[in-house]
């Protein structure tokens, strides 16, 4: 009796953090080979939150939002969203990879990516109708691509690509986006048009969690940051977690090494 | 051509011929996006040892065991690409290649040592089939293909490569969707709960049916051509991958027909006296094809300058 006592409030304590969270990680840790990219790595992303993910080159910062999604296999962790494990609530979920991940030359148009989207709403022959392309066409105009539907993927710029990505993203209608490096090599225009775009999405109550580089940006664009040099440094608000002490923590060591190597290559 | 002569001697190995070359052409077109254009050569070439180790284990040269071996050499074949790759930390291209010709090489050696002399098994015929030999003898004219009883004496190959394309014409209506999304974007496809592994494993799996199948028809030249030479010409002629695949049928089909045509009368009408190997036309062909379409394809510029907002 008592040990299931103990069971149920153990589980209980569990299902509260878990379930509070639109995203929530525990003990999560991945290697790709000998040495840990990711380490024991807890986070917490409240619902309806705007969060980026920053920490120095090879932080582990894709890696985690790959570990939790199951891109990647885990040697130990779990991502709960809302309170499920990743693997039932798929269709809560948003994933916008790098742009650079895939080959841009593969034989489709922008309107057939932003189909893709919709792959678990139409499953393996489910018929494609009129009312999905009018969809894909409405996440395209979001993005301002919808002059560009029938357009090769490969003919497009690389902030175009990304829209595209985004619009994809818009497709799978979820409650939880995540986003590796949407801001990287593209134009102005397209951060501008990305961020309004993930704003709005945040104003109808959607939770958006990007890996984002451009420290100068983080407080314009986020309302919380997590900062990860392979284990988690900080995590909360901008005013809490963003500041001169956790930066240094999560990049500092780091340049200094860089610098020690760049001296004694000079030398 | 025309009339009987036609029919008992080149309809079935031309048909024989376009349904290997289609059943390899359509996976093809997925192994050829992936990048792994290559594991068609790596599974027709190490069939001869799995179908040597068939014959030294049941004795003969049985359609069953054959396939079964042959299979059975994929799988291993597969695994030891993936083994070889991921312990050796070596790209998939040097990975295969180790794979296949150490196989290959390891069956000729078997079928050297093994008393193969009394059956039909060979390097020769592994490589090149024997497209010409099957042929419909009890076929008396176009009425034959109504007549039951000359139907029962089509070329098994003629069948089974049917229902092997069937297979393979099944496998890319039903996995169409998520074999485009995972070959574009695996790590898309994952973040959806799309099984990429297994599904690449399948893909692979379904190439290696339609090599085995293919090969002890028409051997592994034409396997490796129409594996790479009918997608790769295709990916030249559209942007869109159902056109893609379409096309390459298409050239797959010509390549088939062409070819065997080229080799039983080409030489004829240049004044040799022998026809030349059907199986190494068609191959040719379809090289010559894909050269075809790499000039004069309306899309074989790619992958420039992005076009202006």
């Amino acid at each position: 009796m008592t040990a299931i006592e103990l069971a149920t409030s153990n589980g209980t304590h569990m299902a509260e953090t878990a379930n509070d969270a639109a995203l929530a990680i525990r003990g999560m840790t991945v290697s790709y080979g000998q040495k840990p990219a990711v380490f024991s790595v807890d986070m917490t992303v409240p619902v309806g939150s705007m969060t980026a993910i920053i920490g120095p080159n090879g932080a582990g910062k894709s890696t985690l939002l790959k570990a939790a999604l199951g891109v990647i296999k885990p040697l130990a962790g779990t991502a709960h969203v809302f309170g499920q494990p990743v693997s039932t609530s798929r269709e809560r979920i948003a994933y916008v990879p790098q742009r650079a991940s895939v080959d841009w030359d593969f034989p489709t148009r922008v309107i057939d990516v932003v189909l893709m989207g919709l792959y678990r709403e139409l499953g393996l022959l489910g018929r494609l109708r009129g009312a999905h392309k009018a969809k894909a066409m409405d996440c395209l105009e979001r993005v301002g691509m919808q002059d560009f539907a029938t357009r090769q993927i490969g003919q497009l710029s690389g902030g175009q690509q990304q829209r595209v990505f985004l619009s994809r993203a818009l497709a799978q209608n979820a409650d939880l986006y995540l986003l590796d490096e949407p801001f990287a090599g593209v134009d102005a225009a397209t951060e501008k048009a990305i961020i309004d775009v993930l704003q709005t999405l945040q104003s109808s109550g959607k939770t958006v969690v990007a890996v984002h580089h451009d420290l100068s940006t983080v407080c314009d664009y986020f309302d919380r940051v997590f900062l990860i040099n392979t284990t988690r440094v900080a995590e909360g608000s901008i005013k809490d977690a963003f500041t001169p002490q956790t930066l240094q923590e999560a990049y500092g060591g780091r340049l200094a090494t860089g610098q020690l190597g760049q001296t004694a290559l000079g030398a | 051509m025309m009339g009987e002569e036609f029919v008992a001697l080149s309809l079935t190995p031309m048909l024989i011929g376009i349904l290997a070359a289609i059943a390899c052409a359509l996976p093809g077109n997925f192994l050829l996006l992936r990048r792994q254009a290559l594991i068609g050569d790596a599974i027709s070439h190490v069939v001869l040892p799995g179908i040597v180790v068939a014959f030294l284990i049941t004795g003969v040269v049985a359609a069953v065991p054959m396939m079964l071996g042959a299979a059975g050499a994929a799988v291993v074949a597969v695994l030891m690409i993936e083994a070889i790759r991921r312990l050796g930390k070596i790209e998939p291209g040097a990975a295969m290649g180790v794979t296949f010709t150490a196989m290959f090489a390891g069956g000729v050696l078997l079928l050297e040592q093994s008393d193969t002399s009394t059956v039909h098994l060979d390097v020769e015929h592994a490589l090149f089939g024997n497209l010409e030999s099957l042929i419909w003898l009890d076929a008396t004219g176009w009425d034959s293909l109504l007549d039951s009883e000359a139907l029962a004496y089509l070329p098994v190959e003629l069948p089974r490569l049917l229902i092997v394309l069937i297979a393979m014409c099944v496998f890319t209506w039903v996995f169409w969707r998520p074999l485009k999304l995972s070959t574009f974007d695996e790590g898309f496809a994952q973040s959806m709960g799309i099984r990429t592994g297994a599904l690449g494993f399948a893909l692979v799996m379904v190439a290696a049916l339609a090599a085995v199948a293919a090969f002890d028809a028409v051997g592994s030249i034409i396997v490796i051509a129409m594996f790479i030479c009918p997608p790769a010409a295709a990916r030249l002629m559209t942007n869109a991958l159902g056109v893609q695949v379409a096309w390459s049928v298409v050239f797959a089909t010509l390549s088939a027909v062409l070819g065997y045509v080229f080799a039983g009368y080409g030489p004829l009408w240049l004044g040799a006296d022998n026809a030349v190997s059907a199986a190494g036309m068609i191959a040719a062909v379809s090289g010559l094809i894909l050269c075809a379409a790499a000039v004069f394809g309306p899309h074989r510029l790619r992958g420039g300058a992005p076009s202006e907002i």
